[in-house]
């Protein structure tokens, strides 16, 4: 009998902080199985963010740098401009990212910075109690959208993706959901994808990752899945948005 | 035989891996667990079948699969 | 141009000084009165195989320089007042998170856009923290061209040593003003980095960070911060005198004011006052003994700032009421001439000096 899963070598053994059924742990473990499999865990180096994941530099077993609330890919850049031959990742949420990070994530992007960017969207601020960020989709209710999100007064929920792939500096980006089985195995690939872009080379290279806050959702672990599926994919459609020709 | 492992005290008892078990042979245990959450665990294991569906939506990294 | 003297505007000097210390990295956003140092350094720093980039914001800047820093290469940004503002964040995250590296900050009018004339309006902001938190800068304030280099290649130093960032406090006339300056042959100090993240090959994982949610362990960090700044100030105070020795008004002035302040004090000795300058070097740490001691023999103390009085907040600590502190500054970009200051000083000494 043979092991079939078991925690990749990148993934720390401890519990972590977050709540039951948070998705963050599987994403955790999706750049913990890249970097296994691309067996970079010694030559890479993660940007952590403000926002619930912040503490991932406890999780994977990379060196790590936690930069301030928007800036990882400034940071990442400074890194990777210091040593151009290692890996360099950020890891952000929504609010980090979309919100108070528009304008490194959108200069990064435009400079093909040779890094990779794991983007987490699951529509709300976790960290600081459930507030609207700038993926709250129209009519959610939140902390600071107590009657919904009012497109009127609050704006439309960002897409990322669809934005950052109009950029020619961008080699690889796609949007995809870690809510069933099936969706988790393509998110896997487009993982490593992003790593495989800046790794040969090629450009910037972002997945976005559409993932689930049961906690401030005030839904069940199982019933933000599926939410993730209703009300989530509709606006926020999954698939490759920039693929580059010469990926091996 | 295929099995599964559970490494009980990283169990926050979110119930994905029961949730998307398509032999839906994980069930909560009725006792605690350190972090005092009522952890995941496999009733009829000789049912399993080893796909490892469990462990890849378990955010936890909670379960070892063998087969 | 090694061991020979030649004419460079400030901001160039700083340039050339930075890559003589080995800075590795340079990370730019234009502001004026600094940008013949973008300028100089985005035709220098590749020409020697180094990174110059120019960031979308200085914010993006200082943040580059975070995790540039943190892999423990020798980096440098610069900016002018509105821009070192927008820099505080990440300053405060680098001094949290012990990186060294060095920020330059070639001074102009505030507040808001203010002018883009000299001042030294900016010395709270540099010398009591600047962002959140309880930090220190090392604060080197070059009076002279010459100075620019020689405090850039320091300041280096002091940042590895320290595993502090260093800021360099120059004005817009140091920055735009050419003398001639001699570049000194020298070896840059080599300091290990076992901190840094270069990838984990060979030992356990290395984590650049300034979060501490745990009160008892942010409380520790806090304490280990202060006693590293105690020892900076026990070790590092810089600070230069002219004519001080039996000077009964002592002026006190930094940077380009203290230029032109010592042409004021050679003219009220021309008039029978025994006035007499004391220069800080290191604004922090900052020369509170050598102040406190000169003030035991002088009547009266005069500082002297382009600003509206920030320094002399320290120069009365120092003196600690014993002598009284007279203040003359000009704001906006207006500077004092030489005559003016020695009109204070005559005014002072007239106060305190009569016989």
């Amino acid at each position: 009998m043979k092991v079939v899963f078991e925690r990749p070598r990148a993934l720390s053994d401890v519990t972590t902080h977050y709540c039951p059924g948070c998705t963050h742990g599987i994403i955790h473990r999706l750049v913990a199985e890249v970097i296994d499999e691309l067996g970079i865990l010694e030559r890479t180096i993660g940007v952590a963010p403000v926002g619930c994941a912040v503490l991932a530099y406890n999780y994977l077993e990379c060196d790590w740098q936690q930069a301030a609330h928007g800036r990882a890919p400034a940071v990442a850049t400074g890194i990777k401009r210091a040593l151009p031959d290692r890996v360099v990742f950020t890891y952000q949420g929504d609010g980090d990212l979309a919100s108070i990070g528009t304008a490194e994530i959108v200069h990064a992007a435009n400079r093909g910075e040779r890094i990779t960017v794991i983007y987490v969207n699951n529509a709300i601020y976790g960290m600081t109690g459930g507030q609207m960020a700038p993926t709250t989709l129209e009519g959610q209710v939140t902390a600071t959208s107590p009657r919904g999100r009012d497109i009127k007064q609050a704006g439309h929920p960002m897409r990322m993706a669809e934005m950052l792939a109009t950029l020619p500096g961008v080699s690889y980006l796609a949007r995809v959901a870690v809510n069933k089985p099936a969706n988790i195995m393509k998110a896997k690939k487009a993982i490593k994808q992003a790593f495989m872009v800046q790794i040969d080379d090629l450009g910037f290279g972002m997945v976005e990752i559409l993932s689930t806050c049961p906690t401030n959702w005030g839904l069940q672990p199982a019933k933000a899945m599926e939410w993730v599926d209703e009300k989530m994919i509709p606006y926020y459609p999954l698939g490759e948005f920039k693929v580059p020709g010469e990926v091996k | 035989m295929p099995k599964v492992e559970f490494n009980v005290d990283r169990c926050k008892g979110c119930e994905l891996c029961a949730v998307f078990c398509p032999q839906k042979i994980i069930k909560l245990s009725e006792g605690i667990n350190k972090l005092g959450y009522h952890p995941a665990t496999v009733k009829e294991m000789e049912k399993c079948t080893g796909c490892a569906i469990c462990a890849r939506v378990c955010p936890d990294c909670v379960i070892k699969v063998y087969k | 141009m090694l061991g020979e003297k030649v004419l460079m505007k400030g901001n160039e000097a700083i340039g050339e000084a930075a890559i003589r210390a080995g800075c590795q990295l340079y990370f730019a956003y234009p502001i004026t009165p600094q940008s013949e140092l973008p300028q100089y350094l985005a035709r220098r720093m590749p020409e020697e195989g180094r990174v110059f980039l120019q960031a979308e914001s200085e914010i993006a800047a200082i943040n580059m320089v975070y995790g540039a820093a943190g892999t423990g290469a020798r980096v440098m940004t610069s900016s002018s007042s509105p821009g070192i503002s927008l820099k505080q964040e990440g300053i405060s995250y680098i001094a949290g998170a012990e990186l060294p590296c060095v920020i330059v900050n070639i001074v102009r009018g505030g507040p808001g856009l203010g002018g883009i004339q000299p001042a030294q309006s900016d010395y709270f902001q540099a010398t009591k923290g600047g962002g959140h938190g309880d930090y220190r800068l090392i604060v080197l304030a070059p009076a002279s061209v010459q100075e620019m280099v020689d405090l850039t290649i320091l300041a280096f130093d002091l940042a590895d040593q320290y595993r502090n960032p260093v800021m360099i406090l120059g004005d817009g006339v140091l920055g735009q003003m050419m003398e001639p300056v001699e570049f000194k042959d020298f070896e840059p100090v080599k300091i290990p980095k076992p901190w840094a993240t270069t990838g984990r090959k060979g030992r356990e994982k290395n984590i650049i960070n300034s979060l501490y949610l745990d009160p008892t362990k942010l409380e520790e960090h806090n304490w280990h911060l202060q006693a590293k700044y105690r020892e900076i100030a026990e070790k590092e105070v810089r600070y230069d005198t002219y004519r001080s020795e039996d000077a009964e008004v002592l002026v006190v002035a930094y940077g380009i004011t203290a230029r032109i302040a010592r042409t004021a004090v050679d003219m009220a000795r021309a008039q029978g006052i025994a006035a007499g300058l004391l220069r800080p070097i290191t604004l922090f740490p900052f020369p509170t003994e050598a102040i406190a001691q000169a003030a035991e023999g002088a009547k009266a103390l005069l500082t002297v700032e382009l600003s509206a009085g920030q320094m002399v907040e320290d120069v009365r600590l120092a003196v600690n009421g014993k002598r009284p502190v007279y203040f003359y500054g000009r704001t906006g970009g207006m500077m004092p001439t030489p005559e003016e200051i020695c009109r204070e000083i005559v005014k002072v000494a007239g106060k305190e000096v009569a016989e």
